[in-house]
Formats: structure tokens, sequence, C-alpha cells
């Protein structure tokens, strides 16, 4: 019979690289670390890294890593969602339908925009899960309706693409501070004062600073960011996550609601992309039929740098995040640093291989296949 | 030896036209093996099908401790303490053991209200099951897809065991291991046997099943062909028995006894 010995002689000794290469952060942490070397060490002097700069960047990196904490969540499930970019440009088209052209209170129109909007996310995961069909399909599908919709309704009702006046609509409501306000004032009128940030020298705004506040946004991401951390780590629910995303046969055979659980996950996608929306259109003071093109290979590629496997089952919120800030530091960074734009689409390309490669060879570490 | 814990009577099984099981009465003690044997098609399948309540028997009657049982779906049948490792485990290779071993089961605990997978707990308890079982892990979070074949089985075992299995149903737990591996899964079966917990092993090799067996019932063409005590029959005998007597005795020269 088996003897039990202590170790077995065969399994080698794992060196801590090795271990620390199937953290699924592990990608994100050095390319976090090395972008920001590079932009240091070469567009330092540019204002990238000044109160203005670095707040230009942090709102680019929120914005993306808003939609990647409910990219991640789905992907980890196992499943896609095609559908984001084109959710954020409806969702922005229904605050300004319902909000300017009905002229409806502000916070009615951002709670129904966001019961719309999850109800069709939910609707996206309900359909992949009774006709088990690939969620890149059914998406696919929503991507072309929703987007359809989104230019449809406008020109319908007010003959054009772009609605404003949102701005104004909101003024005074209690809801729309939540998402287009700032908050900290005084921290930065306090740091202005001290010299420490960048201040107005002349015009009516003198002596004020020139950054005057946290956008809710960048505070709507580290709150999602905490919050999809949290539930995937610390969670029984997270654990589902996991399950249903590694194994959706093997997670039935052990009682986990599969189905639950991915409609629940294309849901929140659905209300990720509804916070950008709603942030955004608060903060242009428009909403336009052409709002969130790409989003949602934007937000897929931030979860990817960010470790999270495409089939399913592993990655990480916190590495999905530093994707995202990793994504909107090369955007923002180099147009500090005077590169041709363009360039950002090949770093993209680039960088997308890169992290798929990595990917499947720690999947091969952790799951021990040849 | 005291009251059988489960007495499946007369099971008759029907899809359609087709009698799958037709009048098969097994009854398992606790704290032994009972190994079901056959070959392919004999009925195994729907047999332990039956008996984990994913099918409903078209006549018979199953009894669980002294009572008439009649499940409506599987999880009574868990819940009742009948659980059934699957050839095809539940098991997932990206997710760590102490992860896997809770799957469905998380042990939580309340921080400021809500409630959290208590992570020490559920290492605490997977490293000492493991433990039990045999198993060295080099830690609650090593991941599933690193283990051997033996020892996912082993884990699919002891998360059974600990989630209070009165009968452990194994659907040919070895069939697709190495000598080794299978060696390893017969300990584990020995060790379960040995906590007073019913072992229905299904398998159709007669090496393994009397290795570990305590009894041996043999299926064939979904009837019952007896069940013998260990030591009562040869493993010629059990070879017989499930080839329904035929061929095999051309072959018998050949293949040195045993398949």
């Amino acid at each position: 019979m088996a003897e039990s010995t202590d170790t077995d002689e065969r399994i080698k000794e794992v060196s801590p690289f090795r271990q620390a290469l199937i953290r699924p952060e592990l990608g994100g942490i050095v390319g976090t670390v090395a972008v920001f070397t590079l932009f240091a060490l070469f567009a330092f002097d540019s204002g990238m890294f000044n109160s203005q700069g670095v707040l230009n960047w942090t709102i680019v990196s929120a914005q993306f890593m808003i939609i990647a904490v409910g990219a991640c969540l789905l992907m980890i499930s196992g499943e896609f969602d095609l559908s984001v970019g084109s959710m954020i440009g409806f969702a922005g088209m229904m605050i300004a339908v319902f909000g300017v052209v009905l002229a409806w209170p502000m916070w009615i129109a951002i709670i129904i925009t966001f019961v719309i909007c999850c109800a069709l996310g939910a609707l996206n995961g309900f359909i992949v899960v009774r006709t088990g069909l690939p969620s890149f399909i059914v998406t696919l599908a929503f991507l072309f309706i929703l987007r359809g919709f989104t230019i449809y309704i406008p020109q319908t009702i007010e003959r054009k693409t772009i609605i404003g006046g949102i701005r104004d609509a909101a003024e005074g409501d209690w809801l729309a501070p939540v998402f287009g306000g700032k908050i900290g004032q005084p921290l930065f009128q306090w740091l202005g004062d001290m010299g420490i940030i960048g201040v107005f020298e002349r015009g009516t705004r003198a002596g004020q600073p020139v950054v005057d506040g946290i956008p809710m946004l960048i505070v709507w991401a580290l709150v999602l960011i905490i919050f999809g951390h949290v539930l995937l780590t610390r969670t029984r629910f997270g654990n589902w996550i996991f399950a249903s995303g590694g194994d959706a046969e093997a997670a039935r055979n052990s009682g986990v609601p599969v189905n639950k659980v991915k409609i629940l996950m294309f849901t929140f996608t659905a209300f990720c992309a509804t916070v950008f929306a709603v942030c955004q259109v608060m903060e242009f003071g428009s909403a336009g039929a052409d709002r969130g093109l790409l989003k949602e290979f934007e937000a897929i590629i931030a979860v990817v740098i960010g470790g999270a496997l495409l089939t399913g089952g592993y990655g990480s919120v916190i590495g999905a995040a530093l994707g995202a800030l990793i994504f909107g530091v090369v955007q923002q960074g180099l147009f500090f640093a005077g590169v041709e734009s363009s360039l950002f689409r090949v770093f993209l390309g680039v960088i997308l291989l890169f992290a798929v490669i990595l990917n499947t060879y720690i999947r091969r570490i952790i799951t021990g296949e040849r | 030896m005291s009251d059988p814990i489960i007495q499946m009577k007369n099971i008759e099984k029907h899809f359609g036209s087709v009698i799958a099981l037709a009048g098969v009465s097994v009854d398992v003690f606790p704290g032994e093996c009972h190994c079901l044997l056959g070959d392919n098609g004999a009925g195994k399948s729907t047999f332990i099908k039956t008996m984990s309540g994913v099918h409903k028997p078209t006549h018979g009657e199953i009894i669980f401790e002294g009572r008439p049982l009649d499940f409506a779906d599987p999880r009574d049948a868990i819940a009742a303490g009948i659980a059934t490792v699957h050839q095809h485990l539940a098991m997932i290779p990206l997710m760590s053991v102490s992860r896997n071993f809770f799957m469905g089961n998380e042990p939580l605990k309340k921080v400021a209200g809500l409630s959290f997978f208590d992570h020490d707990y559920a290492n605490r308890v997977t490293m000492e099951e493991m433990r039990k079982m045999g198993i060295n892990l080099r830690g609650p979070d090593q991941a599933v897809g690193t283990l051997s074949g033996g020892e996912r089985q082993t884990v699919a075992i002891a998360r059974a065991v600990h989630f209070g299995a009165k009968v452990l149903i194994l659907d040919e737990p070895t069939s697709a291991l190495g000598v080794r591996q299978t060696s390893n899964v017969l300990a584990t079966i020995d060790k379960v046997r040995k906590q007073g917990i019913a072992v229905v092993f299904i398998t159709h090799n007669v090496r393994h099943a009397m290795a570990v067996g305590d009894r041996f019932t043999v299926l064939n063409r979904g009837q019952t062909l007896g069940t013998a005590v260990r030591g009562d029959i040869t493993p010629e005998e059990l070879q017989d028995m499930m080839a329904g007597g035929q061929e095999m005795a051309t072959l018998e020269g050949s293949l040195g006894g045993t398949v």
C-alpha cells in the first residue's frame, strides 16, 4: 500500500520567483513600475508629475478602472461583455433623454438609467445562460443593438446626435454631484496655500489651486476596486465567481448557483458601464451617440494585462486596476512626452500580446499542464 | 454486524423500453467497503445514480437508516449523507485546494455584520483533513491543478467525508490512474472505511476490488449475480461472473487469470 512520505521526492523545490509569478497581479505590478520609471526618466519635466498632470492621467486611468473592475469579475466568472462601450453611450443618452428632453429631475433620470442598464446587463446574462451560446456572440449583438438605439433615439426626437444642457439640468440636484462633483477642496486649497501644488497666478481665480479637488470619478473607481477585490477574495460569492469560471459543471455539482453568479456579473458589468457614463455626461455636460466607442476592448485589455485568463477562473481585481493604470499613464504620458499619439495603439497591441503570452505560461505553471 | 445503513430492495429502473435494472438488491453496512463490479453496460451507473437520488427507481424501495426514502433530487441525498465522488470530479484545477474543498459550503465569519469567507478556518481544516488522508500539501493555497489524479480523488473523498457523508459512493475512482496513484486511493478508501463510513466502490477491475473490498456484488445485464463475502470467492470467479461466464474462458491462458 501507499507509504506516507513527508515530501514527494519528484517535486522540485519551487523557487520564490516562480511562486511570485503565479500571483495574478505580478504582471500588473511589474508593468506599473516599468511605466512609471520610463516616464519619470523621459518626461519628468513635461508637467506630467505636477498636480495637473497627475490629475490628468489619474482621471483617464480611473475611467479605465471603473469598466475594468466589471469586466474583470465577469471574465473570472467565465464570460465576456463586448457591449460595454455601447452601454456607456446608451446610458449617457438615457440620462440626456430623461433629464433634458423630458426634463425630469436629474436624480430620477439617473436612477431610471441605472435600472434600465442593469436590466439590460441581466438580459445579456440571461440569454447567455439560457441558450448556452458564447457570451462573445450574444454581447456582440448587444454592441450593435445598443449603439443603434443610441444613435436612433436622439436623431428621432431631437434631430441631432449630441444632447447638451445636462449640467444646467443637474444644477442643484442631490444625486448628480455623487457622479459629477469633487471632494477634498479644502485640502487642495491648503496644499495650494502651502505652495505644495500649483495655484493660478492671475485672473479671477488667482490664488486658488489649479487642481481644486478630486473628481468623484476617481472616488468611484477606488470604491469599485475595493468592493470588487473584497468580493472576489474574501467572500463566499467570490469563491463562486472563481468556481463558475473555472469549471461551470464541477461548480454545479458542488452546489454553486452558476447561472445566478453569471447573470449577476453581467449586471455588475452594466452597472460599472453606467457609472462611467453618468460621470462622463456630468463632466462633459452632454451625451453623444459615439461615446464609449471601443471601451469594451480597452476594458478587456486592462483586465488581461492585470493577469486574468481569457478562459475564466483566474484573475485579480487589483491586477485589472493596475492594468487600467498602465493604460491611462501610457496614453497620457505619450502625449506629455510629445510622442505621436497613434503609437499608443502600437503599444496597446504589443502589450496585449505580451500579457496573453505571459498569462498562458502562468496558467501552465498553475495547472501543471505541459 | 449492526443494521445496514442503506438497503436497496428489488430496484428496477426502466428507460422507455430499455430495462436498465431488473430487480437489484444490495445492502451496505457502516464501515464496510462494498464493491459493485460489472462490465460496461451492466447497470452500475444507473444503480448508483438511483442510490444518490439522480434517478427515481421504477419499482423497488430504498431504505436508509431504517426508514424508506424517496429522494426528489440529488441534494436530498447529499443532505441525508449520501455523497458521490464522480469520475469527473467536482474539482477546479485553477483554484486552491482549500477553495475547492469548501466550494459550495464556504465557511463564513461575520465582520461588522457582513459575511466573509473564513479563509483561516478553511485553510486549517483543509490541511488537517488532507494530513489525515496521508497527503502533505505544500500549502492550502496550492492549486488543485498541481495535484496528481490520485491526490485529486483523495481531496474529493476527504471533502465528502468532512461534510458528513455516511455513505460514500465512489464511481470508478481508480479507472484513470497509474499504479501508485491507485494504491494511494485504495489506501484512502481503507481509511474512510475505518471511520465507520459505508463505502460503495464501483469498479470493473477485480484486483482493485479484492484489495479493499469486504463484500462484492456483481452486476450483469441489469441483474445481481449475488453478493459474496471476502474470502469466499476468488478473483477468477468474480471475473467470470462479470463477464457472464462467457468468452473469458478462451482468453484465460493468455491473460494469466485476471484482467
